[in-house]
């Protein structure tokens, strides 16, 4: 599958604050760990969190990581919960990298753009996966499951193993109770199946 | 012991107790918050020590202070902004000096993701002319923070840890070493701890004699180290702190290594940054923050015959966090080559007051109150209502600094400003705007003070609030407020006519008022925290 071969992986991760893209790195982090990865994750903490965009640059390797901070052009994967905050981070993609996104806006801006074109933008990048993550995470069984749908959505591009996801998964939404559970699985599984793979 | 996935700050948290703390205390502020919240989620047992968030930093400070003067280890942690507020018991502690292991830890923000200033806490352990640890990385602030422990008792001195950013938002992996055992009780000396003036100039003189020793500690340091490559005397780089990691990402890029210099601790290693001065042509000189290694290395007259690059020359900006990015083009390598993503800018998204919140309510009231009373001005404070200046609110006009809201509208009442209205958080008001208000009351100053009182520290992630409920009202009435100008309004849109008729009611009394609006948090309220 992509991406397999390779020993090093700079994803940025993307939302709109309280869109949980922090779970989708606490899976990605403990994942990584078990696999013997370096791991290296900035979050943006505060006032952004308040229905800002919000980011989190995530290196994984098996070497040694220096920087904290992806440079731009060094991203090898943009991964979002929301369209118009994928487009934001493109810049950054190396351009062999590949971008997935939610297609479902998060509205809360009096001026944001028309979607089509946010769309149309995302799918001009040669590699690209859109899923519809709200269809997706209701289908689960809950709409705040869209952060779990996209990283099923970008699981076949991650160097590491569906398995290791999923014990995290069930890791982290235990203490929540085991519908909780069920619901994210069900959600990285739609994800992944969507991104078509 | 086993690996650990931590945060920067949290690493520095685990860190603390295994250096046998025994009591830390904190204000939250990103991005230093997550310090104390480790702390406090531990379960007991293994915490084994006193965790408290204080009143402000000032309160956190002395408290510390107070631990180590009882021969215990103590942390005091905030954010940059914070020092400010305890500067005076920082200062001081310089000459008390530490009886047990004293870390005072200082999180800055440069960048100012969500501060109002990017100050550098180095320039303050200068001042203090205490030592100072930087790390660049999560092992080291594990490593930093158990040796600023050993360190303060050796030299009887607090201790900095300075963290940015990227350090105390970002994780990593630690491996944490065998836990210490706790101090036991052992009282300072009062001669020492008592600054009178035949004190405080016998200790200054302990202080500046030490001096050498720390400088000779730093220079020894193992968290500073220099390569000089022997085949090329051209470039030097000195990195410090998270700057480091920077310059090595970029190294493999380079054709020829240059000669480097990373430093962690402060006093700057003199010594070691001479050898690499004489040793290259041009150095370039990486700082996140302020630039106090390169000001150093400029002093008034330069380095005759050496170029030195950096935030000084424009090499690198001269504000801001540093990237990667900046790295590579201040050692002149091309950019990496990127998608291109066409046509910005793109639709800002601002953070916002989330859907529900009670300042919009409260804001929306004293929009609607003011209208009709073109001369007014809303001073405002440090919290989630400062995002009520942004559209579609636009209800306030100043935020500066912790508590200054109400002190600014006294002001601007003496000045003529009328109506002359202050607001601030129930939290923000007891860390700094009790006094604030009782020097109001004395005056009687034609003012009206909102006091928003959701119940918690709601910016920073739902702490908790010392001045909030009914003993909130008692401290508003403690300070002299009449109690008939003392309102309290419930902020929810179906009350919106009668609290706009309150605050008219008040905005027209000669005198101080107070409206205290009243309704939970709704993102931290106690339903949600369960």
């Amino acid at each position: 599958m992509e991406g397999r071969s390779a020993d090093k992986q700079d994803i940025i991760l993307a939302g709109v604050g309280g869109q949980g893209i922090l779970s989708i790195a606490y899976v990605i982090d403990r994942a990584a760990l078990d696999e013997g990865l370096h791991l290296r994750q900035a979050e943006v903490h505060g006032m952004a969190q308040r229905g800002g965009a919000v980011q989190s640059h995530l290196r994984l390797s098996s070497g040694t990581i220096f920087s904290d901070l992806i440079p731009r052009g060094g991203a090898d994967m943009i991964l979002s919960v929301e369209p118009l905050e994928a487009l934001r981070y493109l810049d950054s993609l190396a351009p062999t990298g590949v971008v997935v996104s939610s297609s479902t806006p998060y509205r809360n801006i009096a001026d944001y753009p028309d979607l089509g074109n946010v769309l149309e933008r995302l799918r001009r990048v040669p590699r690209h996966v859109i899923a519809d993550s709200e269809k997706l995470a209701k289908e689960a069984g809950s709409s705040r499951a869209q952060n779990i749908v996209m990283l099923g959505a970008a699981s076949p591009f991650l160097i590491l193993k569906e398995d290791s996801l999923l014990r995290h998964i069930e890791n982290l939404f235990k203490p929540r109770g085991a519908n909780l559970v069920d619901i994210n699985i069900k959600a990285l599984r739609l994800g992944r199946a969507a991104a078509g793979v | 012991m086993k690996p650990e996935v931590l945060l920067g700050d949290e690493a520095v948290a685990l860190a603390a107790i295994h250096s046998g703390l025994s009591a830390a205390y904190s204000y939250p502020g990103t991005p230093a918050s997550e310090i104390l919240e480790y702390l406090l989620r531990l379960p007991a047992e293994k915490r084994g020590c006193t965790a408290a968030w204080s009143v402000n930093e000032k309160t956190a400070y002395e408290e510390a202070l107070g631990a180590s003067f009882a021969g215990r280890r103590a942390m005091v942690s905030m954010k940059h902004v914070g020092l400010n507020v305890a500067a005076d018991p920082f200062m001081n502690s310089a000459l008390t000096g530490a009886e047990g292991g004293l870390l005072v830890v200082a999180a800055d923000d440069p960048g100012m993701h969500s501060s109002q200033n990017e100050q550098d806490s180095r320039y303050y352990a200068d001042f203090a002319r205490i030592f100072c640890f930087e790390p660049s990385g999560h092992q080291e602030a594990y490593d930093m923070t158990r040796e600023a422990f050993d360190f303060s008792e050796k030299f009887d001195i607090p201790i900095m840890l300075r963290l940015t950013t990227r350090i105390s938002h970002s994780r990593s992996v630690v491996v944490p070493r065998e836990p210490r055992t706790q101090n036991p009780l052992r009282l300072g000396r009062w001669q020492d701890w008592t600054l009178l003036p035949s004190n405080a100039r016998r200790r200054f003189q302990q202080l500046l004699k030490r001096q050498r020793e720390l400088l000779a500690a730093s220079e020894a340091s193992a968290f500073n180290a220099l390569t000089l490559n022997p085949s090329d005397r051209g470039l030097g780089v000195i990195a410090t702190g998270i700057a480091w990691n920077y310059v090595q990402e970029n190294l493999r890029g380079l054709a020829s290594t240059p000669s480097l210099l990373k430093i962690g601790t402060y006093p700057a290693p003199e010594s070691l940054i001479r050898r690499l001065v004489d040793h290259v042509d041009r150095v370039l000189v990486a700082e996140e923050g302020y630039p106090l290694v390169e000001r150093m290395l400029r002093g008034l007259y330069g380095v005759p015959g050496k170029t030195v690059l950096g935030r000084m020359s424009g090499e690198l900006p001269a504000s801001g966090e540093l990237t990667p990015d900046h790295i590579r083009s201040a050692l002149s390598m091309n950019p990496l080559a990127h998608y291109e993503a066409g046509e910005r800018p793109l639709a800002e998204r601002p953070p916002q007051l989330c859907a529900g919140c009670p300042h919009t309510d409260t804001l929306k009231a004293l929009n609607e109150a003011l209208r009709d009373r073109p001369g007014s001005n809303v001073f405002s404070d440090i919290g989630c209502y400062t995002l009520g200046a942004l559209p579609p609110l636009n209800a306030i006009q100043t935020c500066v600094c912790m508590g200054a809201s109400i002190s600014m509208a006294h002001g601007g009442s003496d000045a003529g400003i009328r109506p002359s209205v202050a607001v601030i958080g129930d939290s923000t008001f007891g860390h700094s705007g009790i006094t604030s208000l009782l020097s109001a009351a004395r005056a009687d100053t034609d003012m009206t003070a909102f006091i928003l009182d959701n119940g918690t520290v709601a910016m920073t992630g739902g702490q908790t609030s010392h001045a909030t409920g009914p003993g909130l009202l008692k401290i508003i009435e403690g300070v002299g407020v009449p109690p008939e100008h003392i309102r309290v309004i419930e902020p929810l849109p179906k009350h919106h006519e009668r609290n706009v008729r309150i605050i008219r009611e008040e905005l027209d009394h000669k005198g101080l008022s107070v409206i205290v609006a009243v309704r939970e948090c709704v993102t931290y309220s106690s339903k949600r925290r369960g």
